[in-house]
């Protein structure tokens, strides 16, 4: 099936960097964060948490919290009603432990007062009997066969016997006769890597206001980056109606997949129906790095043969993923997407999925896919070492393209790698001179990118100007690329267009913001939502007129007579349309919902030069490129923006940032001051470079841009270290001890 | 009178690629056919055909038909010559 949405025109707004509208309210205070919801009557929720990684709950008494002057309620497992399997109830399980404390920081209990310090007293009055289990939170200490089991119960049908209980899905993609194809090479490698658990670092805690009122509806004001799917969880986890509690997302510090569950919200539901009273829960650093959904830690083995003039012949990855106590699927991804940049004739990969002593995980950008595309990019790199040949014709060489069976399955349709590899390679950063203890790291990524259920509606109000009513938080700049997108389809300036994120009870479901799907998906119904409207305005012209309605076009902002025959008729304008509306038939809005899908594939190519200081082992990143396939850049600007995002933190992730554990399982890092992320300082400016491939899915060519940043970032440091210090590193991060224990030839 | 019974109009097989991992529930087979015109029909028929893709296809797959990665749409039409690909059910960060 063809994809024929696109069709090629001159741009008025699209591509142009218009203020974003959020910017003076962020930049002033005014912007009202999950925190700042205050209602009357407000109590202070508090958290319990597990000091245990993993422990079973004998008893809890709570007799002395609820009598402390000041608690209004106290709520554990037992407070929440039993429900079917499924992710609900993993959920569930998970915001509020119910037999076992599955990982340190686990909640087991939570108290709602009149003041935060009456809530943290009250806590310590709370008497949990625990009985220790032994722990495990390294995947290749959960796999084995005598592993404590984290939780019984979610072994997929296919998983290979000879493992844990712990491993508890297999995933196998491919095709081609590996055998034939590593005979055909001049090298084969085998190598081995490992990448940490990180988080997505976002600057906003999670915090939530829960109203339940005595009639059983409920409101629930959120941080989140979907507050229909945060409504779909709490309604099955409380047992009600979905219709019966509306969810109200707050402006967003920051999510990058980490906001697209809940952590923290049906406990501040049940909480507020038990104590009559609106109850306020945030989280603090602590509590996110402990208790939120950081990304999964890898252990992947890749094998790869190439011939001496760069062509690989034959590829596979076998890749071990831990993502906490509760199933996920993100290595699921990561083995999908492996080898999705290559057109190899033989190719396999193996995904396991470990469950661990450790906290739930959540998506992060591109899920599964930087690690498991680190891990490949690696081993080409050095291929590319051992023969001598440049990395990037190397990658020219192999890289998939149209008619390319991808390694996860289907034949590729037109994709951008190629251009891209090629903008790459022309670039001025590709060949300029490097300085002593410097080196260069190239490496790319891959991202499927996604649709999904989307309702759009638009008002053309009274005055002419433009409500664009839709239902995903903005994390990366979709409001100002939705307005501008009406503004184009419907021929009117951007200042008068106001995109505005509602809440669940007023307007129908909206996917979450992930899968990079907003500018693309939410476009998409906009665009269809502004041409109904621009339907029913040359109805009403047509009406005013006296003639047929098949007479009337819409051009540069007014209905028109289609032709001579149609009349002599002077245009309508969308304001003298707009102020007739209510006598000639009411109000006019346009609305479009639908399953969005053909988001469209996309590629990125990195470019790293690194200074790795031989004493201490410290890296200096001292420029860095980004080159990637946006498809139709709505706004440059924030394209720009996600693109320079993705590689901050996948630089990060690289060079820094890692969960430690000691050996009680506990998390011993759970703070930015030993957790450490990226400041400005530690970055230099980030070059991105756009090209614009239009994809076919969309009417203005757009695809989304917001996950493929974070994917090469991982390979591309780990290339530019390798070649700056003369060895291999096979495991992030390459913190400076790492570094100089690879130096010293440890 | 009555009407004699309408037979519907045969439909068009369809060839469906799996991933590895599901191969063992239908015998090894890398690419089975199945008799569709959209996605439902696909996922119904396998799921009939090969009762051992049920627990997969209950806990979300999507199609890759002619390249294009479709999430759940049932009613997606599907050429009889069209590439069909089953993949899991996709979602992202």
């Amino acid at each position: 099936m063809a994809l024929d949405e696109y069709e090629k025109r001159d741009f008025k707004v699209v591509g142009k960097r218009m203020p974003r509208p959020d910017a003076i309210d962020k930049v002033t205070g005014r912007a009202l964060y999950g925190a700042d919801m205050h209602v009357p009557g407000m109590l202070v929720g508090k958290i319990l948490r597990s000091p245990h990684a993993h422990a079973r709950i004998k008893a809890i008494d709570t007799s002395a919290a609820e009598a402390l002057e000041g608690v209004r309620a106290v709520v554990t497992g037992a407070d929440f009603p039993d429900i079917a399997p499924g992710e609900a109830r993993n959920v569930r399980d998970n915001t509020m432990a119910r037999d076992k404390a599955l990982y340190d920081g686990h909640a087991v209990a939570a108290v709602a007062a009149t003041s935060a310090a009456i809530a943290r007293k009250a806590l310590k009055l709370i008497r949990v009997e625990y009985e220790i289990l032994p722990h495990v939170t390294e995947i290749s200490d959960a796999m084995k066969p005598d592993a404590p089991v984290v939780q019984e119960g979610f072994v997929q049908e296919n998983v290979p016997e000879g493992f844990s209980e712990n491993v508890i899905s297999y995933h196998q993609y491919g095709h081609g006769d590996l055998d034939a194809g590593f005979a055909q090479a001049d090298k084969v490698i085998t190598r081995r890597f490992r990448t940490a658990a990180t988080h997505q670092g976002y600057i906003e805690p999670h915090a939530a206001l829960a109203s339940f009122g005595a009639d059983g509806t409920a409101d629930l004001w959120v941080c989140t980056q979907g507050h229909y799917f945060v409504r779909q969880l709490c309604a099955e986890i409380l047992q009600m109606d979905q219709a019966q509690l509306r969810v109200t997302a707050s402006e967003i510090g920051g999510g990058f997949g980490g906001k697209t569950t809940c952590f923290i919200e049906p406990v501040a539901l049940m909480l507020s129906k038990k104590a009559g009273a609106p109850v306020k829960l945030v989280m603090t650093r602590q509590e996110v790095f402990r208790a939120s959904g950081p990304t999964v830690s890898s252990e992947i083995e890749v094998r790869m043969g190439m011939t001496k003039d760069g062509r690989i012949t034959a590829a596979e990855a076998e890749l071990h993923y831990q993502g906490g106590a509760f199933p996920n699927i993100t290595v699921q991804f990561g083995a999908m997407a492996a080898f999705a940049c290559y057109d190899l004739q033989a190719v396999q990969t193996r995904g396991y999925n470990v469950l661990t002593n450790r906290p739930k995980q959540a998506a992060y950008r591109a899920p599964g896919a930087p690690m498991a595309i680190y891990a490949v990019e690696s081993v080409v790199d050095e291929l590319c070492q051992e023969f001598d040949l440049d990395p990037l014709e190397v990658r020219l060489k192999n890289a998939a393209r149209k008619g390319t069976r991808a390694s996860y399955g289907p034949t590729y349709p037109d994709i951008g790698l190629v251009a891209t590899l090629e903008a790459a390679q022309a670039h001025p950063h590709y060949s300029a001179p490097l300085g002593p203890n410097q080196a260069r790291g190239v490496a790319c990524g891959f991202w499927f990118n996604f649709g999904g259920d989307t309702s759009v509606s638009l008002s053309v109000d009274f005055d002419g100007s433009i409500t664009v009513t839709e239902g995903n938080p903005d994390i990366g700049g979709s409001r100002v690329s939705i307005a501008m997108m009406a503004a184009e389809e419907l021929g009117v300036p951007y200042e008068s267009v106001r995109a505005v994120v509602t809440d669940t009870g007023s307007l129908g479901h909206n996917e979450v913001t992930d899968g990079s799907r907003v500018t693309f998906a939410v476009g998409l119904a906009t665009i269809k939502a502004a041409r109904a409207a621009k339907r029913e305005m040359c109805r009403r012209a047509a009406k005013i007129w006296g003639i047929d309605e098949d007479a009337v076009v819409w051009e540069d902002g007014c209905a028109k007579p289609a032709g001579p025959n149609a009349g002599k008729f002077e245009p309508l304008s969308i304001k003298e349309i707009a102020a007739k509306s209510s006598r000639t038939g009411g109000p006019i809005s346009g609305h479009h919902e639908v399953n969005a899908e053909g988001a469209g594939v996309s590629f990125g190519v990195h470019i790293a030069d690194v200074e790795v200081d031989p004493e201490t082992g410290h890296t200096k990143v001292v420029r860095y490129t980004v080159f990637q396939d946006a498809g139709k850049a709505v706004h440059p600007a924030y394209v720009e923006g996600q693109m320079q995002g993705g590689a901050a933190q996948g630089i990060g992730w690289a060079l820094n940032e890692e969960y430690i554990y000691d050996e009680q399982g506990r998390l011993v890092n759970p703070g930015f001051l030993d957790y450490r992320i990226p400041v400005a300082s530690d970055l230099p400016y980030i070059d991105a470079v756009i090209l614009e491939i239009p994809n076919p899915g969309h009417p203005y060519g757009v695809r989304g841009v917001g996950e493929t940043g974070i994917v090469p970032p991982l390979a591309t440091l780990s290339n530019a270290v390798s070649r700056a210090i003369g060895r291999r590193m096979y495991e992030l991060p390459m913190s400076p001890p790492r570094i100089l224990k690879a130096i010293k030839g440890g | 009178m009555a009407s004699a019974p309408v037979t519907p109009p045969d439909k068009p097989r369809i060839k469906v690629r799996l991933w590895g991992s599901l191969r063992a529930a239908t015998g090894g087979k890398e690419e089975v056919e199945v008799e569709a015109t959209n996605f439902k029909q696909v996922i119904d028929a396998l799921a009939r055909d090969y009762p051992a893709l049920r627990p997969q296809i209950e806990r979300g797959v999507s199609l890759a038909i002619d390249g294009v990665i479709y999430k759940e749409s049932w009613f997606t039409p599907i050429n009889p010559d069209s590439e069909v690909v089953l993949m899991p059910l996709m979602v992202g960060g």
